[in-house]
C-alpha cells in the first residue's frame, strides 16, 4: 500500500506564550515541532507499511525550515519526503492550502511514479485547530474520507477504519484510495533511532515549487486564493467561576455541594 | 530533658508570628515525611513563619525554654529528617517561598529557603538561566535540598546542589542570626560554615534565604534511551562515556521491572520491552546538552554508536520536548510508582564507586533474595549514587522491619567494605545514624556531636537526628 502523510510543523504547544499587549503569539525561542496529530497518522502509516509493504511519503507545505520537520519523520518510517514552499503559497487559508497539497500530491505521485492508495493527516493542526485541511483534500481529490481515525485495518484492497465517537466508536469500511484524518492513539509513535536517524540525516528532500506542480491554478493558492479573511484575533478571557468551601466538616460541605449543584439545576 | 510547651511560651510564640497551629489544628503531615516507616511523631506546636527575623524570635523563645524545634520545608524527605521525634515546636518554612532577585552579571539568585525546586527551575528557565540541581522529588524546597545536599540527575555533569550554593542567611539556635559565604567564586577565609550547614539537615541552624549560582541554560538537550540485556551490560557502558571524553548531563540506569511499573503508573510507554528477539532487562538513560544543533548531533552519535559497540541493543533518541518529557517522565516517577504498588517499603541511598556498582547491585539482589525482601532498584549509574527499596504486600510490619533490618546490616557493610558511603543524597535523618555510625566510626561521630553542641549548646534544634542520638 502506498502511503502519503501530511504533516505541518507549528510551535510546541507546551512552549506557547501569548503576548499579553498584542495577544499574539510570541514565536521568538520556541522551538518547532511536528504537529502532534500528525506523528500519530505517521504511526499509523508505518505501521500499515510494515504490514502490507508499499511506499510511505510524507509531505508538507511550509517555509525552508520545515525541512526539519519532514526530517524528522524520515527518522521514524518515511521512505521519502517532499517540501512544498513558493512565496506564491504564502498566506494560504484552509481551502488554498488543501487545494496546493491536493495538486502536490499529485504531483508527487508523478515524482515517485506511483498511485497514492491512502493519503493520512493528523486530525488538526494544533496551531490553527481548524480540522479543515484534511477533509478538504479528500473534496479536492474527489476521494472518500474518514475522520478522527483511531486504526486502520487493510482487508481484500479496502480499509476498515476504527472512527472515534464519543461513546464508544465506528467501524467504517471504505474503497482505496481515501484520505484518513488521524486522532491521538492509544500508543506513542515510535522514537527514532542511532541508525534511522542517521540515515534521514543523508536523506535529500526535494522542493516543489508551482514550477514543480505544473497543474497548479495560482490564482487559487496563497493569499488571492484564500477567502478567508481574519478580522481579529485575541485571547479568551479566563473566568474563575469555582467556588471552594471552606468549611472543614466533610459532611456539611458535601451537603453544600449538593444544595449548590441542585441550585444551579445540574442535578 | 526538654520543657514542656506553657500557655505562656505559646502567648509569645503567637505575639511574634500571625499563623500558629495547635493541637487539631496541626496539619497531621506534619508528623511524617515521605519515609513514615521511620516512626511519626506529632509536634505540640506548628508555625509557618513569613521571614528570617519571626524564625529567629520563634527560635530564641524556644531556646530561652528549652524547648525542641523541628525544621520542616516541603517535607518529603526521605529518612525522617523533619520529623518532631520529641515534640516540641515545629518550624514550616514552606511560606517563605518568595524568589527575590537576579544578579545576571555574578550569576545568582536570591530565594528564601522555602521556594520550591520546581519553581526555581521552571523560574530560571524562563530567563534563559539553568538552575542545574535536579533532585527527583521537584516539589521539595530548596532549603531542603540545601540542608540535605541533594543531588539528582544532572550530579554526574553539574554536581550536587552543595556547588550552587553561594551563601546564606541562618536562624542558630540561640535565635541569633548570622549570613554565611558570598557572591564570590573562591574563597580561603576561615572554616567554610557554609559548607558545613550544607547537608547539615536542620540540626546546625535554620537556613532561611539562599544565593544560589545559576547558569546560561544550554541551548540544545537530547536524551538517548538505551536497551541492553542486563544490567552489568548497561553498567559496564558508563565508564566509557568518560573515557571517550563525553560528558553526559544525566546518567540513569534503571532495571526492567521498575520500568513497567512506572510506566504503568503514568499511563505511557516509551521504554521498548523486547527488541529483535531480546528481552529488555536493563536500560541506560542519557541526556546530552551543548550549544548548538551539529554539537549535540555529533554527541548523540558518538554517544550512540559507543553504546551500541558496548552490547547495547538499540538506541532510541529524545530529541524533541515532549519526547524527552515522556523518557524521563517514567523515571520521576519511580517513587510514585513504588509507592503506588507498595505497603510497606523502605529505601537506603548508598553511593559506591561507580566502577563497583554492577558488583554490588548484584551483591544487593542476593542479599534482598536471602532476607526475603522484594528488591526495586535504580540510580545515578553516572556518580554511583544508588536508590535500593526494599518492597513487601503481605508481610506484617514488625517482620518487615526485622528481615529490612538484617538486609540492611548486610548491604550497608558491603558499601562501606566496598569504598562508599551510607546516603549520597537522601541524608541521614533519624532512620540511618546506626548505619552512619558503622561506616564512619565513633571518632568521626564524636566530632560531629561535637560540632552540633557548638551550634547549639541546648541540643534542642532536631533532636535525634544525624549524629545526636538521645
Amino acid at each position: 500500500m502506498n502511503i502519503c502523510v501530511c504533516i505541518k510543523q507549528v510551535p510546541d504547544t507546551n512552549e506557547i506564550k501569548v503576548d499579553p499587549v498584542t495577544h499574539t503569539l510570541i514565536r521568538k525561542g520556541v522551538p518547532s515541532i511536528v504537529n502532534p496529530f500528525d506523528m500519530y497518522a505517521q504511526e499509523v502509516g508505518v505501521r500499515l507499511k510494515e504490514r502490507s509493504g508499499g511506499r510511505l511519503v510524507v509531505i508538507s507545505m511550509g517555509p525552508g525550515q520545515a525541512a526539519q520537520a519532514l526530517r524528522s519523520c524520515l527518522a521514524v518510517g518515511a521512505d521519502a519526503a517532499y517540501l512544498i514552499s513558493s512565496r506564491s503559497f504564502g498566506g494560504s487559508d484552509t481551502l488554498a492550502t488543501s487545494y496546493i497539497l491536493s495538486e502536490s500530491i499529485k504531483a508527487v505521485e508523478e515524482k515517485e511514479g506511483l498511485k497514492f492508495d491512502l493519503i493520512l493527516c493528523g486530525k488538526q493542526a494544533t496551531d490553527g485547530d481548524t480540522a479543515q485541511v484534511g477533509p478538504e483534500i479528500a473534496e479536492h481529490l474527489d476521494l472518500p474520507q474518514v475522520t478522527y481515525a483511531l486504526d486502520i485495518i487493510e482487508k481484500d484492497g479496502e480499509i476498515q477504519v476504527k472512527r472515534e465517537q464519543d461513546a464508544g466508536y465506528d467501524m467504517i469500511s471504505t474503497t482505496l484510495p481515501a484520505v484518513v484524518t488521524v486522532v491521538k492513539l492509544p500508543y506513542e509513535p515510535r522514537y527514532p533511532t542511532l541508525k534511522t536517524r542517521m540515515e534521514a540525516k543523508k536523506k535529500e528532500i526535494p522542493v516543489l515549487t508551482e514550477a514543480e506542480i505544473p497543474a497548479i491554478d495560482l490564482a487559487m493558492c496563497g493569499l488571492k486564493g484564500s477567502p478567508t479573511r481574519v478580522k481579529k484575533t485575541y485571547s479568551p478571557v479566563r473566568e474563575k467561576q469555582g467556588v471552594k468551601l471552606s468549611g472543614k466538616d466533610p459532611v456539611q460541605a458535601a451537603n453544600e455541594v449538593v444544595r449548590l449543584l441542585a441550585g444551579a439545576k445540574l442535578l | 530533658m526538654y520543657d514542656q510547651l506553657t500557655p505562656e511560651i505559646i502567648d509569645q510564640i503567637k505575639a511574634v508570628s500571625d499563623h500558629v497551629f495547635l493541637g487539631e489544628d496541626i496539619n497531621p503531615d506534619y508528623a511524617k515525611d515521605e519515609m513514615p516507616i521511620y516512626g511519626t511523631h506529632m509536634p505540640d506546636l506548628a508555625v509557618q513563619p513569613r521571614s528570617t527575623e519571626e524564625v529567629a524570635a520563634i527560635m530564641k523563645i524556644c531556646y530561652d525554654n528549652n524547648i525542641p524545634v523541628t525544621p520542616r520545608g516541603a517535607g518529603t524527605g526521605l529518612a525522617g529528617g523533619a520529623v518532631p521525634l520529641y515534640g516540641g515546636v515545629l518550624l514550616d518554612i514552606s511560606k517563605m517561598n518568595k524568589i527575590k532577585s537576579y544578579d545576571m552579571e555574578n550569576f545568582v539568585v536570591e530565594i528564601e529557603a522555602g521556594v520550591l525546586l520546581n519553581d526555581l527551575a521552571e523560574d530560571c528557565r524562563g530567563k534563559g538561566m539553568l538552575y542545574p540541581p535536579d533532585p527527583g522529588e521537584k516539589f521539595a524546597c530548596v532549603g531542603g535540598n540545601v540542608a540535605t545536599n541533594a543531588g539528582g540527575m544532572r550530579a554526574v555533569k553539574y554536581g550536587a546542589t552543595r556547588d550552587y550554593v553561594r551563601a546564606m542567611t541562618v536562624v542558630l539556635p540561640t535565635g541569633e542570626i548570622t549570613h554565611l559565604g558570598a557572591t564570590v567564586s573562591k574563597t580561603s577565609s576561615g572554616y567554610s560554615l557554609l559548607n558545613l550547614m550544607i547537608g547539615s539537615e536542620g540540626t546546625l541552624g535554620i537556613i532561611t534565604e539562599l544565593t544560589m549560582k545559576i547558569i546560561p541554560a544550554p541551548k540544545v538537550v537530547a536524551s538517548l534511551i538505551i536497551p541492553f540485556k542486563d544490567l552489568s551490560t548497561a553498567l559496564g557502558t558508563v565508564p566509557k562515556f568518560k573515557m571517550a571524553h563525553m560528558d553526559p548531563q544525566a546518567i540513569e540506569f534503571m532495571e526492567r521491572e521498575i520500568v513497567l511499573s512506572s510506566e504503568r503508573y503514568v499511563g505511557k510507554s516509551v521504554f521498548p520491552q523486547e527488541l529483535y528477539g531480546t528481552e529488555i532487562g536493563a536500560y541506560l538513560l542519557v541526556t546530552l546538552d551543548g550549544n548548538s544543533e551539529e554539537e549535540v548531533d555529533a554527541l548523540i552519535e558518538q554517544a550512540g554508536q559507543l553504546a551500541l559497540d558496548a552490547g547495547a541493543i538499540e538506541v532510541l533518541i529524545a530529541d524533541t520536548p515532549s519526547r524527552i518529557k515522556d523518557a524521563w517522565a517514567a523515571r520521576s516517577s519511580f517513587l510514585e510508582a513504588i509507592m503506588e504498588e507498595t505497603k510497606l517499603l523502605d529505601e537506603c541511598d548508598v553511593v559506591v564507586p561507580v566502577n563497583k556498582i554492577a558488583s554490588y547491585l548484584e551483591f544487593v539482589n542476593k542479599a534482598g533474595a536471602d532476607c526475603g525482601l522484594i528488591i526495586r532498584s535504580f540510580g545515578h549509574a553516572g556518580d554511583g549514587n544508588l536508590h535500593i527499596y526494599q518492597c513487601s504486600n503481605d508481610l506484617e510490619e514488625e517482620e518487615f522491619k526485622k528481615r529490612v533490618d538484617k538486609f540492611f546490616d548486610i548491604i550497608y557493610k558491603e558499601a562501606t567494605d566496598c569504598g562508599g558511603l551510607v546516603s549520597g543524597e537522601h541524608g541521614i535523618g533519624s532512620g540511618k545514624i546506626k548505619y552512619l555510625v558503622d561506616s564512619v566510626g565513633e571518632t568521626n561521630m564524636a566530632i560531629m556531636e561535637g560540632i552540633k553542641r557548638v551550634f547549639d549548646p541546648k541540643m534542642i534544634l532536631n533532636p535525634g537526628k544525624v549524629c545526636y542520638r538521645l
